[in-house]
């Protein structure tokens, strides 16, 4: 490690969102002139605190400094003006504004008061040029390139701030190949230029390859920052995995030999699915793994008929299905039910009532006709309210005024109020207490004890592993393993989710090329 | 060459609403010329031209709040304000005439920045706020002139609702009969006053960061906050300017007249028209995509349409049903995308 | 007072502060009658009820679009479809003219529905356009003149007769409050959208049609508009050209006063009853006071621009 002074240095930062501890007394710090990894699980606290290293999110408490002097960031702004700039994966680009725009928002080259647009063409251009995107012109719009291609502009806007700490986030899980080797050897550029680059990344390879220092963090806390090759593959994955699966898991459920009620082949959507083929028992609970944006999503997304175009068959109990809508979907003979990803934007109507809520999707059955039977829906409202333990203090109140846990509940609830058959779940404790996750979990098992089937996805591989009989992982758009039993393991999937087959214990080796 | 052919299918394919609007423009007024018995002369495009200034002038004045994702329906009340306030001011002595036009552009103005100022400070949507203050803005102008009429400078009115060589003439600034001027005398000044006014102001606006920042809230208000541009600053500025415009508008319809007119149902016609025309210039209703240029287009194709009436010898009678049909087709053309969206959920953004 | 507070919740907010200001409209208008002529004609049951019978035909228009309003959209083909459906009324005469008028509301509200719910065109331009075919058709079929065809006996006993003493626009916009609020209250319609116009992405994955949702409310906003201009018409004897320009505005002015948001999800039928009562009442003190068109106009959107900056300060102040 060189023996330069830090260029940037957090002391004490912690970060919490209500309840949760986002980030737990953080010290941590970067030097000129490396290319630092920081390696964790999802929820980890990665990516809050490079939100705090950019300006975007304010510390709880803690101290911030910079070039050694203590800085309050208010902004993105103000974080860049002092040499820190984050490549984010949420996209930051003006779709509707040309490339050039883009890449000089809020600094173009200036002429009579007036933006150069000449100017800031060739700028951008030599910018572009800089990471090897000649093809790109800068005068297309945003909205009109691929989503690599707007990565690389993300890249190019942020070189184009002349950073000192460039941070960037999963930013190279959108590109192909021949980018990442561009943006690699324009990070050795940068290491040799003192510019401290912090990389985020799941890829171990990409890690290996580039990084000199290496920092981990697990629930929010930093644990070890060490020099590459200090520690071997094996050690590094225990280090972020750290915990045991401990007991907030319902007891397993013995493996059986369970009927096919729904049968999935060659599913193709666009360049997400690329030939999804999968089987889920009566009565199973199928874990949905892998790294983020595999397609795990549109996958739940084609079953609820909500994507136009899916190719392939699916079929319910042998029999061949299309689902042309939610509404087509959630009715016999199909019964899907699907708790959504965002549960503020899809899953709920945040300003009605919390009875609202939990009859929305089951109007038909507290109806008499057109009308709605206040009879009938007090009693399934109430019915609901306990089965799932929801905490309200009147029905009647927004649903926003819930927490996050009890939101979720009134999602799930909503569903049970269908009786679907095959239930899809999109990563549904995301940013939710334990105490509520485990709650949801004995209500899954209890779901697949009535012989509902369940499809599960999540980003936490724990999860997926104490809750589910049998775990899939998605790779590019395909099912690239199946693990059941003793295989599922943490290692396992992270390993099978990474692509890093090799590293581990050589007797699973056979379950990766499944 | 190559270069240039590629950037010029780049800005067309980018600008492909306005360039359909602009095309079929020169092709309905090169028809209509041709059909028009005195075709293609300076009197048919005076004519023409000082029809077309105030609706022209609205649109454009619309087009920002609709940039920003918004709307606002006081243009045309500001627009009839300010017309209210020319009739009054504009006349007496060279220095009154100058004094009354700034008064009157300042008023509109003035009014462009409360409107802004409601919505940004007082956080009301556009749409509401100015259906609110062009409550005001009529009630102004019905106070200025309860009757319609005025005394607008007669010398002006005629200078400026012709061709160049009667501005010359009317005000002596040179000999309008020269040789080096004959080349241009007859290019009608109302066309001027659009083309100098809208460009000369639009065109450096847009290359601002405030005009940016314009266009960028309307197109990811998240992805402008997120990249430190001037979001209120750019609010303000645009309802300001839109006063401005729709100002102007007002200060030409009082020259043309030599009168103003509060009338309400007429301040309620351009409002409507200039959302309109804003629309098949090419400008997105959802924001961020469009401009001021379009929509001088989209107004000078509805009045066009409206001037076909008369050579055709169609009962004007069905001129709005032909204007609404026009709109419905080409909005719906427009939409039609929609329906191979495949990501349904995409559609409710 | 804790329970006065959980007792109204923020939707009750803006109508209890509409229904203070007509309160106050009521009192200054009463104090100015007073002074000048030493009566009181404002707090007589005949007065109100003339003003509610006139207030009728903005009362059920408004009731309309107020269901669009609650999708995020807006319905800018009232005042021509109150007109056609008036006009047209006239044209066919005898008993059908009625039925005929409420089918040219429903055909606008179909045509309007299928452009904004099937193609997604923003509602505002679509019946923006439809407005101005209406227009051009309406004037095409009259030749621009107020048509000489007289409203049927049926039409103006709605408009202008009385039952029991009670006026029968009064009854008939009793009649089309109940069976808005319903619809807004008790069907699965009603549930719908709210539903959609909350959240729309919400409402579709939680298995609502969510297009026909939009069809529908047009259709309810097209019917109320063409009941609104046939009754309109039996009030005058006769359909007239631009007979319902003078009634959008303060439609909308009335939805959003009465608490309705203008982006939608949220609002109460009752607060739209409170905001038409509330623009017909400062209408006609401000009459009453002979105060001129432009002060009239002036007062007209302070009172708006005032009363919805502080629903907004209470907002921020309860969150």
């Amino acid at each position: 490690m060189s023996k330069l002074a830090p260029i940037m240095r957090l002391s004490g930062i912690s970060k919490n969102f209500g309840a949760t501890h986002a980030l737990k007394d953080v010290d941590f710090s970067c030097r000129p002139g490396s290319i630092h990894a920081i390696l964790g699980e999802n929820g980890a606290g990665k990516s809050t605190l490079i939100k705090i290293m950019s300006g975007v999110l304010k510390p709880t408490s803690g101290n911030l400094y910079i070039d050694g002097r203590e800085a309050s960031l208010q902004s993105p702004t103000q974080a860049a003006s002092k040499g820190v700039v984050c490549i984010f994966q949420e996209l930051s680009l003006v779709p509707d504004l040309s490339v050039a725009e883009n890449i000089f928002l809020d600094s173009p080259p200036k002429k009579w008061g007036m933006i150069d647009r000449k100017k800031q063409r060739v700028a951008a251009q030599a910018l572009l040029a800089r990471i090897k995107c000649e093809d790109i012109d800068p005068s297309e719009l945003v909205k009109d390139l691929s989503l690599s291609r707007r990565q690389m502009v993300e890249i190019a806007k942020a070189l184009g701030k002349k950073p000192k700490v460039l941070i960037l986030d999963e930013a190279t899980s959108a590109l192909s190949s021949q980018d990442v080797e561009t943006i690699y050897d324009l990070l050795e550029d940068l290491k040799c230029e003192g510019v401290s680059s912090l990389f985020i990344s799941h890829k171990m390879q990409e890690v290996d390859r580039l990084c000199d220092t290496l920092s981990v963090f697990r629930n929010g806390q930093h644990i070890e920052t060490f020099a590459k090759g200090e520690r071997s593959d094996e050690e590094i994955v225990k280090l972020m995995i750290g915990r045991s699966v401990d007991a907030q898991y319902p007891d397993k459920r013995p493996l059986i030999k369970r009927e096919t009620q729904l049968s999935i082949s060659d599913l193709k959507w666009g360049g997400e699915l690329q030939g999804v083929t999968l089987k889920l028992g009566k009565g199973e609970i199928l874990g949905l793994g892998g790294l983020d944006g595999q397609g795990q999503k549109e996958l739940l997304l084609a079953l609820f008929g909500v994507l136009r175009g899916v190719e392939g068959k699916v079929e319910i109990d042998g029999r061949a299905m299309t689902m042309r809508s939610p509404a087509s979907a959630k009715t016999s003979p199909t019964n899907f039910a699907l708790v959504p990803e965002d549960r503020k934007t899809e899953g709920l109507m945040l300003e009605m009532s919390i009875a609202d809520n939990l009859m929305i999707a089951s109007l038909a059955s507290i109806s008499n006709g057109p009308f709605v039977s206040s009879t009938k829906e007090r009693d399934a409202v109430a019915k609901g309210i306990k089965k799932l333990q929801i905490k309200v203090g009147s029905a009647k109140h927004p649903v926003s005024t819930l927490s996050g846990g009890n939101q979720q509940k009134v999602v799930i609830a909503k569903w049970l109020q269908t009786n679907p058959n095959i239930v899809l779940l999109n990563d549904p404790t995301r940013g939710i207490d334990v105490g509520t996750k485990q709650e949801i979990y004995k209500l899954i098992h209890e779901l697949a004890e009535q012989g509902k089937s369940v499809l599960l996805y999540s980003t936490d591989y724990a999860e997926l592993i104490g809750c589910c009989d049998r775990v899939a992982i998605m790779y590019e758009g395909k099912i690239s393993a199946e693990l059941e039993g003793d295989e599922v393991s943490e290692a396992a999937i992270l390993s099978a989710a990474l692509n890093i087959g090799d590293v581990l214990e050589d007797e699973k080796r056979e379950t990766f090329n499944a | 060459m190559p270069e240039l052919k590629k950037n010029m299918r780049l800005l067309i394919s980018q600008n492909i609403g306005f360039t359909a609007a602009t095309i079929i423009l020169v092709v309905l007024w090169l028809l209509y010329n041709f059909l028009h018995p005195r075709g293609f002369s300076s009197a048919v495009l005076i004519q023409n031209t000082n029809e077309s200034v105030a609706i022209v002038f609205v649109a454009i004045a619309q087009t920002l709040p609709v940039l920003l994702g918004g709307l606002d329906l006081s243009v045309g009340a500001v627009m009839t304000l300010a017309n209210c306030v020319a009739s009054v001011l504009v006349s007496g002595t060279p220095f009154q005439i100058i004094l009354g036009m700034m008064i009157t552009l300042l008023t509109g103005t003035a009014f462009g920045l409360l409107n802004g100022l409601v919505v940004v400070y007082g956080r009301i949507q556009p749409i509401i706020a100015t259906l609110a203050t062009g409550s005001i803005a009529i009630g102004l102008a019905l106070f200025i002139r309860p009757q319609p009429g005025g005394d607008v400078d007669g010398d002006l009115g005629w200078a400026l609702t012709n061709d160049l060589y009667e501005l010359v003439a009317t005000y002596g600034w040179w000999d309008a009969d020269a040789g080096w001027f004959a080349p241009i005398s007859w290019f009608p000044v109302p066309l001027l006053i659009i083309l100098v006014i809208s460009f000369g102001i639009w065109i450096p606006f847009k290359r601002t960061i405030t005009g940016r920042t314009v266009y960028a809230i309307g197109s990811s208000e998240s992805a402008a906050f997120m990249s430190g541009l001037p979001i209120d600053r750019a609010k303000l500025a645009a309802f300001t300017l839109a006063g401005f415009f729709a100002a102007c508008g007002g200060l030409y319809l009082a020259i043309q007249t030599s009168s103003g007119n509060a009338d309400i149902s007429q301040a309620g016609s351009y409002t409507l028209n200039s959302i309109a025309a804003v629309v098949l210039g090419g400008t997105s209703l959802l924001g961020g995509i469009g401009g001021a240029i379009g929509s001088l287009v989209g107004a000078l194709l509805l009045r066009l349409l409206a001037f076909y009436f008369r050579i055709l010898s169609i009962d004007p009678l069905l001129q709005p049903l032909i204007e609404g049909v026009v709109l419905l087709v080409a909005v719906s053309l427009g939409a039609l995308r929609t329906l191979q969206t495949k990501n349904r959920l995409r559609l409710f953004r | 007072m804790n329970n006065i507070t959980t007792l109204f919740s923020s939707e009750d907010k803006p109508i209890l502060i509409a229904s203070g200001f007509i309160v106050v409209i009521l009192l200054i208008g009463t104090a100015y009658t007073l002074a000048t002529q030493g009566t009181m004609p404002l707090l007589t049951a005949n007065y109100l009820m003339l003003q509610l019978q006139s207030g009728a035909f903005l009362g059920i228009a408004a009731a309309g679009i107020m269901v669009v309003i609650l999708l995020g959209h807006i319905d800018l083909s009232i005042p021509w479809t109150m007109t056609a459906a008036a006009m047209m009324a006239t044209t066919v005469g005898s008993e059908l003219a009625i039925p005929t008028g409420i089918a040219v509301g429903l055909a606008v509200g179909v045509i309007n529905g299928l452009g904004v719910g099937y193609l997604r065109v923003p509602s505002m331009i679509f019946t923006l356009g439809l407005d101005s075919a209406m227009r051009g058709l309406m004037v095409a079929h009259t030749g621009g003149y107020a048509p000489a065809d007289q409203a049927t006996p049926l039409m103006r006993y709605l408009a202008s007769g009385d039952f029991l003493g009670i006026p029968m626009s009064l009854c008939v916009w009793t009649a089309v409050s109940v069976i808005i609020f319903l619809i807004l209250r008790k069907t699965t319609f009603g549930k719908s959208i709210y539903a959609t116009g909350n959240k729309e992405a919400a409402a579709y994955l939680s298995g609502i049609r969510t297009r026909r949702v939009i069809l529908g409310a047009f259709v309810v906003s097209g019917v109320c508009a063409a009941l609104a201009g046939v009754l309109l018409a039996g009030y005058s004897a006769k359909a007239y050209q631009g007979m319902g320009n003078p009634f959008l505005l303060p439609a909308i002015a009335a939805v959003v006063l009465g608490g309705t948001h203008i982006l939608g999800g949220k609002g109460r039928y009752v607060g739209t009853l409170v905001g038409v009562i509330l623009i017909v009442l400062l209408n006609s003190v401000l009459s009453i006071m002979q105060m001129p068109e432009a002060g009239r106009q002036i007062i007209y959107g302070t009172v708006i621009i005032c009363m919805l900056l502080v629903y907004g300060r209470g907002q921020k102040i309860s969150s």
